[in-house]
C-alpha cells in the first residue's frame, strides 16, 4: 500500500525526467490521439513506479536508472547515414525495412518499395490519416497501460512509431525489418519506440523487431509492440535487443491471438545494462497455438529480465516455450514465465522449458515457471534447470583434442545457438551466431 | 598386422584406478604395438569403459597405481585434450549430443586443432567439405549429417557411425573404440568395420571394446582380452572369443582362481 501513497513529487531522477509535459501533450495526429496520450499521461503521473518492493519487480533492481535524467531524443536521424547502419542490414529485407533514430522515423533509411497489395508497411505518423480506424482499433487497446507503468510512459509520448497491416489472406513475401537505431550520444536520452501489427484473418508474416545501438551511450529505450493475430494468421517475430551496455531497456510486447492463428517468437537480448521485457500473450479464439523462444546472454553487470505471461483462454490451444539464460561475470538474468490455463480452455497443451547457464559464481539467475490451471482435462508441463557446465560434455570435447577453454566456449555457443538457429532469417542467423562467438570470446 | 620389430605404442602396467572411492581397476597390463587389433571382452560392469576412460583421461576417475607409456611417454601426467593430440581417440559408448554446434563445424575445429598441433595444414571451410566428404564415404555416411548439430537426435547407431566418422578425420595412433558394435544394425556393423578397417595401417593400432563375437568376423583381433572385476584375467587369440561365445565367462573364472592359487 506505501507505493500507493507515494507522491510523484519524490520520484526518482529518471521518472521526473521521463514525465510527459501536459502542456505540450497534445502533438500531431488526430483528436483521438491526443486524448490517449492525456491519458496515458494521467497514469505515469498518478501511477507508483515500480521498485524492488514489488513481486513482480522482484529482481530488476534499477538503481542505476533511478538515479539518471534523460532528455528527450532530438531528430537527428539526418546524421545517421546507410553507411552507419550497414551493419545491421538484412539482404532479406532490402525492401521491407523501417528505420527508426532514437524513437523517430528516418525515412531515408527505410525501404518499403514494391510491396504486394495488402501489406502496409510504414510509420504510424503516415498511416494516420489513411488507415485511421484500424489504428484507432487496436493502438493501445491491447496494453494495459492503466496498471502497467512503462507502458503508460511510451503511450504517453507515442509521436510515431511502427506500422504492420496484413490483410486477409495476404502473405508478405518478405520478413519485415523494424529497426530501432540509438545514436547513444553524449547526454542520457529517452527513446519510446512503439509497434503496431495486424495481421487479419488468414495472413502470414516474418516480423525482426531489432533494437541496436551505434555507440555505447547511456540511454533509455521505453518500448510497446502490439500485435494482434485474425484467424488463421501466423506471425514469426524476431526480437533482438541488442543495445549499448550502458543502456535501460523497458519494453512491453502484447500478442491477442484469435481462432487457429499462430504465433511463434524468438526473444534475444544481448544488451543493455538493464533490461526488462514484458510479454503477454493472450489466446482468445480456440486452437490457437504459440511457441516462444528465448535467449539472454549477458555478462558483466548486466541484469536482463524476462516476464512471459501465457494465458490460454479458450479450448485447444496450445503453447512451447523454451527459454534459456546464461549469465557470465556478475550479470543476473532474471526468467519468469506464467501460464494460465482458464476454466473454459479445456485440452490445452502447454508445455515450458526455462535452461539456465550459470558461468561464474557471482553470477546470478533466477527462474520462476509458474503454471495456474483452472481447467481440468488439460496436459501441462514444465521445468527448469540451471546448471554449470557438464562433466561429461567437456571431456567429450576435450578427449577430441580441444582444450578446456575452447570447449567451454563450444558448449555455451551451441547451448545459446540452438535458440539463434530457430529464427528464420537466414543472415540474422549469420550475424548472430558471429556476435556470440565474438561475445563469448571477449568474456573468457 | 604383427610383426616382431614392430614398434610398442601402448605399455599399461599394473593400472588401477577408482571413481567416487571405488576401487574399479585392480591391476591392468597390456600392451600393444603397431599393426595390432585388440578386442576387450568381459560381463557388463567389469571395467572396460572404465579402463578406456582412465586412458583417455576422464577427470571423474582417479589413477591409484601402476603406469601408462603411450609411445615411449607417460601418458597419464597428460590432460585429455594433449592426449587426443598425441594420438589417442576414444569412441564412446555413449557419445555425447551438442546440440547448437553443426558436425561439420565441429570436425572441422578438432581437425585444425590436431593439425596445428602436429604443424600440419589447417583446413578453410571450402577445403575441409572436400576432405569431409572423402572421409564420410569410408563410413557410408549421409553427408546431410554434417549440418545437424553433432550427435543431436541421432539414432543410436547413427551416433556410432558419427564417432567411427570423428576417428577417420583424427587419424588416431591408437584408437579404442568403446562397443562401437552395439546398436549398428547389420549392415551397419559391416560398414562401420569396414571403415575401421580401411582406417588401420602399420603405424597404427586399435583397441575395441566388445560383447559380442560377431564385430570379430569384421574385424580380425591379434588379442582377445577377458576383463573381470577389474583384471585382465586371460588372453588369447581369435578363437578365444568363439570360445566364450559358447561357454560365457563363468569358467574362466574359476581357472583364473586356479591359476592365482597356485
Ligand atoms: N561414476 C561412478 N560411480 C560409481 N560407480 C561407477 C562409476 N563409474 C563406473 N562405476 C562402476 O564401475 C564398474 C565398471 O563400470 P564400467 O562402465 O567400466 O563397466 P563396463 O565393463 O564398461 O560395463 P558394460 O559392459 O556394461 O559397458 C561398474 O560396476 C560401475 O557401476
Ligand atoms: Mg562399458
Amino acid at each position: 500500500m506505501s507505493a500507493v501513497m507515494k507522491a510523484p513529487d519524490v520520484r526518482d531522477a529518471y521518472l521526473a525526467s521521463l514525465a510527459p509535459d501536459v502542456h505540450s501533450l497534445a502533438g500531431p495526429g488526430p483528436e483521438w490521439l491526443n486524448a490517449l496520450r492525456a491519458e496515458a499521461a494521467a497514469c505515469v503521473n498518478s501511477q507508483p513506479y515500480p521498485t524492488t518492493q514489488d513481486e513482480e519487480w522482484r529482481f530488476t533492481d534499477f538503481g542505476l536508472l533511478r538515479k539518471t535524467a534523460f532528455a528527450s531524443a532530438a531528430d537527428i536521424s539526418l546524421e545517421v547515414s546507410l553507411a552507419d547502419i550497414e551493419p545491421f542490414v538484412l539482404p532479406e529485407s532490402e525492401k521491407s525495412r523501417l528505420v527508426f533514430v532514437n524513437g523517430i522515423y528516418a525515412p531515408h533509411l527505410s525501404a518499403c518499395a514494391g510491396l504486394p497489395q495488402g501489406v502496409v508497411i510504414s510509420n504510424l505518423a503516415a498511416g494516420l490519416p489513411l488507415h485511421d480506424a484500424v489504428i484507432r482499433t487496436h493502438l493501445a487497446q491491447q496494453v494495459d497501460f492503466h496498471n502497467e507503468a512503462f507502458a503508460a510512459l511510451n503511450t504517453s509520448h507515442i509521436r510515431d512509431g511502427a506500422l504492420v497491416l496484413i490483410t486477409k489472406d495476404t502473405a508478405c513475401p518478405a520478413p519485415i525489418h523494424l529497426l530501432f537505431i540509438a545514436t547513444g550520444a553524449d547526454m542520457p536520452q529517452a527513446n519510446y519506440p512503439r509497434c503496431l501489427i495486424i495481421a487479419d484473418a488468414g495472413s502470414t508474416c516474418a516480423l525482426i523487431e531489432d533494437y541496436v545501438c551505434l555507440n555505447q551511450g547511456v540511454y533509455f529505450t521505453s518500448a510497446v509492440s502490439e500485435i494482434t493475430l485474425g484467424e488463421n494468421a501466423a506471425v514469426e517475430h524476431t526480437r533482438l535487443q541488442r543495445e549499448s551496455l550502458s543502456a535501460f531497456h523497458m519494453a512491453y510486447g502484447a500478442v491477442a491471438l484469435a481462432r487457429g492463428s499462430n504465433y511463434t517468437a524468438h526473444n534475444i537480448a544481448f544488451g543493455a545494462r538493464i533490461s526488462r521485457h514484458d510479454l503477454r500473450i493472450k489466446q482468445n479464439g480456440e486452437a490457437a497455438q504459440c511457441t516462444l523462444n528465448g535467449l539472454a546472454l549477458i555478462s558483466g553487470r548486466q541484469i536482463a529480465d524476462t516476464h512471459t505471461v501465457m494465458d490460454h483462454t479458450k479450448p485447444n490451444g496450445q503453447s512451447t516455450q523454451l527459454h534459456k539464460c546464461i549469465a557470465d561475470g556478475g550479470a543476473h538474468a532474471v526468467f519468469n514465465g506464467k501460464i494460465f490455463v482458464r476454466k473454459d480452455a479445456q485440452h490445452t497443451n502447454a508445455a515450458q522449458q526455462s535452461r539456465n547457464l550459470l558461468l561464474s559464481n557471482k553470477a546470478r539467475i533466477d527462474t520462476k515457471p509458474q503454471l495456474e490451471i483452472f481447467a481440468d482435462d488439460v496436459k501441462c508441463a514444465h521445468g527448469a534447470t540451471v546448471s554449470q557446465l557438464e562433466t561429461e560434455e567437456m571431456f567429450y570435447l576435450n578427449s577430441r583434442g580441444l582444450d578446456a577453454l575452447t570447449a567451454r566456449n563450444l558448449l555455451i555457443y551451441g547451448f545459446a545457438e540452438e535458440i539463434v538457429d530457430r529464427i528464420p532469417v537466414t543472415s540474422l542467423i549469420k550475424q548472430l551466431s558471429k556476435t556470440l562467438s565474438e561475445q563469448i570470446l571477449e568474456h573468457t | 598386422m604383427i610383426s616382431s620389430n614392430s614398434k610398442v605404442i601402448l605399455e599399461v602396467r599394473n593400472l588401477s584406478a577408482s571413481v567416487a572411492g571405488i576401487e574399479i581397476l585392480k591391476g591392468i597390463n597390456l600392451t600393444v604395438r603397431s599393426g595390432e587389433v585388440h578386442a576387450i571382452m568381459g560381463p557388463n560392469g567389469s571395467g572396460k569403459s572404465t579402463f578406456s576412460k582412465v586412458l583417455a583421461g576422464h577427470p571423474g576417475y582417479t589413477v591409484t597405481g601402476g603406469e601408462v607409456l603411450f609411445e615411449g611417454q607417460n601418458l597419464l601426467e597428460l590432460p585429455p585434450e594433449e592426449r587426443a593430440r598425441n594420438g589417442v581417440f576414444l569412441a564412446f559408448q555413449y557419445p555425447i549430443e551438442i546440440p547448437g554446434v553443426s558436425n561439420s563445424a565441429f570436425l572441422r575445429l578438432t581437425y585444425n586443432t590436431q593439425q596445428a598441433h602436429r604443424g600440419g595444414e589447417e583446413l578453410d571451410p571450402l577445403e575441409f567439405n572436400d576432405f569431409i566428404q572423402e572421409k564420410c564415404k569410408i563410413v557410408e555416411m549421409d553427408p546431410s549429417f554434417l549440418d545437424r548439430s553433432v550427435n543431436e537426435g541421432f539414432s543410436g547407431g547413427e551416433k556410432k557411425r558419427n564417432e567411427i566418422l570423428q576417428m577417420a578425420v583424427l587419424d588416431p595412433r591408437l584408437a579404442i573404440l568403446d562397443e562401437t558394435d552395439s546398436g549398428l544394425d547389420i549392415d551397419a556393423l559391416r560398414i562401420v568395420a569396414s571403415g575401421v578397417n580401411k582406417l588401420m595401417t602399420p603405424d597404427n593400432a586399435v583397441i575395441m571394446v566388445t560383447h559380442y563375437q560377431r564385430l570379430l568376423n569384421y574385424i580380425t583381433p591379434d588379442f582377445v582380452h577377458v576383463m573381470r572385476r577389474g583384471r585382465i584375467i586371460k588372453t588369447g587369440g581369435k578363437e578365444l572369443a568363439l570360445e566364450l561365445e559358447t561357454r560365457g565367462y563363468d569358467w574362466l573364472d574359476d581357472e583364473h582362481q586356479k591359476a592365482a592359487s597356485v
